[in-house]
């Protein structure tokens, strides 16, 4: 096994191998979830408590899901975050729970590198369900885990990222690991929604919709807030959507077998027509969520796993 | 009482150079430079391989009095000062009341007096409460003993505003310190922007933000006639800004904080907060161009921005920490690694640490001449050791220096002769 750290914090620390071994789990997870019996004991007498700092519904449910069919007892905790007190409440949350021996700790927060900080303060594994604009390494997990799927291998590929990449934690996510794994990556957006940066992380950039497409094998759209469609950074919802919106007539420069994902939720006639994103020749979209609970039930086996190790080294160290 | 400091390395920053030499110190003033003995009756300190330098001017110390004195009060900085070889702190006014009114400001001068061993000159607010809203009573201000005007890390946005106090700061001869920022581009901002920010996804500005508010107050500088100081220049950007206003004949001058000189953004890591700075730490490329923008003498100053921050303010995410960090008693082993490095001599490092503050503000101080006030430094320029920074005098512990590698350690500081650190024997 080639996957040993204790946490889960990003994409960025993660080898090529660990990243293969982590898929290669989750594949047995999606065969497994399909079955009649979804019940794994796994992870039977460890505790898992969500913390969610940001609303969200789908990691949440997923997570939650993951760990009970691996036998886990779960625990989701809605936090308020007030914006003066959240960091108090961040680490002294962290210390309060930590001293309840959880085993795995999922968690959200609206600031980047909010769950690194968590991570100092306790002795159990950490999940990143998502930090600010940083990194949300499961959902590009269960992305290559769906690209892998979808066309046979996660290598060579060209993947055209769209959308608000600024304030995208899954696009730096993806951009890490399908830099890792060796695909050619551009990302497609207005220049107001592009990292200042953008050129140097090894991708091409571009701010129109068919060149960024041309022969792509996998269009991966993001959800734009809906309020940065107000005139701060793009005029209007319909400039938004006429030339950054993925439709057929913009989807036909991409590669005839190109697929379509989108992280959710998705805003409909904004970033992506409804007809396109419901084509389940093209769209990849419910598949995404089928694969974020295998993923999600890997990445806690293993970190489970680790954790084990580490204590009974402990114990006779 | 008078001192002879026998056989040292003499740093003198208005000739530029150094040299072994004797010097005499004698009722509070330099009585002699070139001494060829001891007078009768002198202690005679043996300097042989330490320096002797003026002591620091350190221009924009945050001290928390009044209103966080748990942060930093006027004693620990005072000790902190001394141990760092600080002479004179040039205090900002960025406290909680602002030094806006006379009252204050004598409150300050007055709290200083009793408890730092270190000479002590307040900078007083622009405007009122740091607001930008209505100038201070800057001629009031003056005579209760304010060397310079400054609204902090604040810019006055309202440019009329700006523009009549620059106005009448230069009736008066008064120092205007600016802090040359674009608001609205840097409102909300953390990092500066680039791929370390975009890759740890945190909002940044552009360094364009930095030459923007500089070109704004130069501008308004030809305006009024004003003399301007820009608190930090952070930027390569800015430089050829400053360099333009200098050629013209304007009078502004630029400093810059030690921790933009020796860190860059990378050292933000893994979101350590105690480097989170305002402005932000900078790329590699900033960082030589202000190191070579001292050599060359456009950017004058170099202080410590000295703002103590408790634990846990730092101990949040870096998104919502406190911005800033101490530095009056590692400014000079930090700086020793600009002379390490062999980037900047002796002689340069304490021109813009001493003698350019001390002129700029119009201090006797920062000098090694016959006459001048006996503020010494006395320091062993290679000595290695390992910061723990809960040595630190400091209330405060928020430095980026912890557990870093320095050399360079301050043997005895001495005010107007008489003896503030250091081993009575030294």
């Amino acid at each position: 096994m080639t996957f040993h750290a204790q946490h889960l914090l990003g994409i960025e620390h993660l080898a090529p191998a660990g990243i293969t071994a982590l898929l290669d789990r989750a594949d047995r997870y999606v065969a497994f979830n399909r079955g009649g019996a979804k019940h794994a004991d796994s992870l039977a007498g460890m505790t898992q408590i969500n913390m969610f700092f940001e609303p969200s519904t789908r990691t949440q449910a997923s997570f939650e899901l993951a760990g009970k069919r691996l036998g886990a007892d779960v625990m989701s905790m809605a936090m308020q975050a007030s914006s003066l007190t959240k960091g108090e409440t961040l680490i002294d949350t962290a210390m309060t729970l930590n001293a309840m021996h959880p085993d795995l700790l999922v968690v959200r927060h609206p600031n980047s590198g909010a769950v690194d900080l968590l991570a100092q303060k306790v002795t159990c594994a950490v999940l990143n369900a998502g930090d600010g604009r940083h990194e949300h390494p499961t959902q590009a997990l269960l992305d290559a885990l769906t690209i892998r799927r979808a066309k046979g291998r996660l290598h060579r590929l060209t993947v055209a990222i769209c959308g608000d990449i600024a304030h995208s934690r899954v696009a730096r996510s993806n951009i890490w690991l399908l830099g890792k794994m060796e695909n050619r990556i551009r990302l497609v957006g207005p220049p107001t929604l592009m990292p200042a940066a953008a050129a140097e992380l090894g991708v091409e950039v571009t701010d129109d919709m068919r060149a960024g497409l041309a022969d792509a094998d996998v269009v991966m759209m993001l959800r734009l807030q809906r309020e940065r469609m107000d005139g701060g950074f793009v005029p209007s919802e319909r400039e938004y959507y006429h030339r950054f919106g993925l439709d057929a007539d913009k989807l036909a420069h991409a590669a005839p077998d190109a697929i379509v994902m989108h992280p959710g939720p998705m805003n409909r006639g904004i970033e992506i027509d409804g007809t396109l994103a419901d084509d389940i020749n093209r769209s990849v979209i419910q598949d995404q969520v089928e694969m974020g609970v295998a993923v999600r039930m890997a990445a806690m086996e293993l970190l489970a796993e680790n954790l084990r190790a580490a204590r009974a080294e402990a114990a006779h160290g | 009482m008078t001192i002879y400091f026998e056989n040292a390395r003499l740093i003198d920053p208005e000739a530029g150079d150094e040299r072994r030499a004797n010097l005499i110190s004698d009722g509070g003033r330099i009585a002699a430079v070139d001494a060829a003995s001891a007078p009768r009756g002198a202690r005679v300190i043996d300097c042989t391989g330490l320096c002797l330098a003026p002591g620091i001017v350190d221009m924009g110390v945050q001290v928390g009095e009044p209103g966080a004195r748990h942060k930093e009060s006027f004693r620990s900085a005072g000790l902190a000062a001394a141990a760092g070889g600080v002479t004179t702190m040039i205090t900002r006014p960025d406290t909680d009341p602002a030094i806006d009114t006379p009252e204050v400001l004598e409150f300050v001068t007055r709290r200083a007096q009793g408890e730092t061993p270190v000479r002590m000159h307040p900078m007083a607010a622009l405007t009122r409460a740091r607001a930008g809203a209505e100038m201070c009573e800057i001629g009031f201000l003056m005579d209760a003993g304010a060397v310079a005007f400054s609204d902090g890390d604040r810019v006055v946005t309202d440019t009329r505003l700006m523009a009549r106090s620059l106005s009448y700061a230069a009736g008066l001869g008064a120092l205007v310190i600016g802090h040359p920022q674009d608001p609205g581009l840097s409102r909300g901002a953390v990092a500066s922007s680039g791929k370390f920010a975009t890759l740890r996804g945190l909002p940044a500005v552009s360094p364009m933000a930095e030459r923007m508010g500089l070109d704004r107050d130069i501008a308004l500088v030809e305006m009024t006639g004003a003399r301007y100081h820009a608190d930090q220049i952070t930027t390569g950007r800015a430089l050829p800004a400053l360099r333009r206003a200098r050629a013209n004949g304007f009078d502004v001058s630029a400093g810059v904080s030690i921790h933009h000189l020796t860190l860059n953004e990378l050292d933000v890591g893994d979101y350590r907060t105690f480097f989170k700075l305002a402005p932000p730490l900078r790329s590699e490329e900033d960082r030589v161009a202000l190191v070579a923008a001292v050599a060359e003498g456009l950017v004058e100053v170099i202080g410590s921005m000295h703002t103590p921050q408790d634990e846990e303010s730092k101990r949040l995410p870096f998104e919502a920490a406190a911005a800033g960090a101490v530095g009056l008693q590692t400014l000079l082993p930090a700086a020793m690694r600009l002379y390490h490095s062999g980037d900047l001599s002796l002689a340069q490092l304490w021109r813009a640490m001493a003698l350019n503050p001390a002129r700029r503000l119009g201090l006797a101080t920062g000098r090694l001449a016959e006459g001048a006030p006996a503020d010494l430094v006395l320091f062993d320029p290679d000595a290695p050791f390992v910061l723990d920074r809960f040595t630190l005098e400091s209330k405060s512990k928020n430095t980026p220096f912890d557990g870093a590698r320095l050399q360079g350690r301050v043997r005895a500081t001495f005010v107007g002769g008489a003896q503030v650190f250091g081993p009575e024997d030294a």
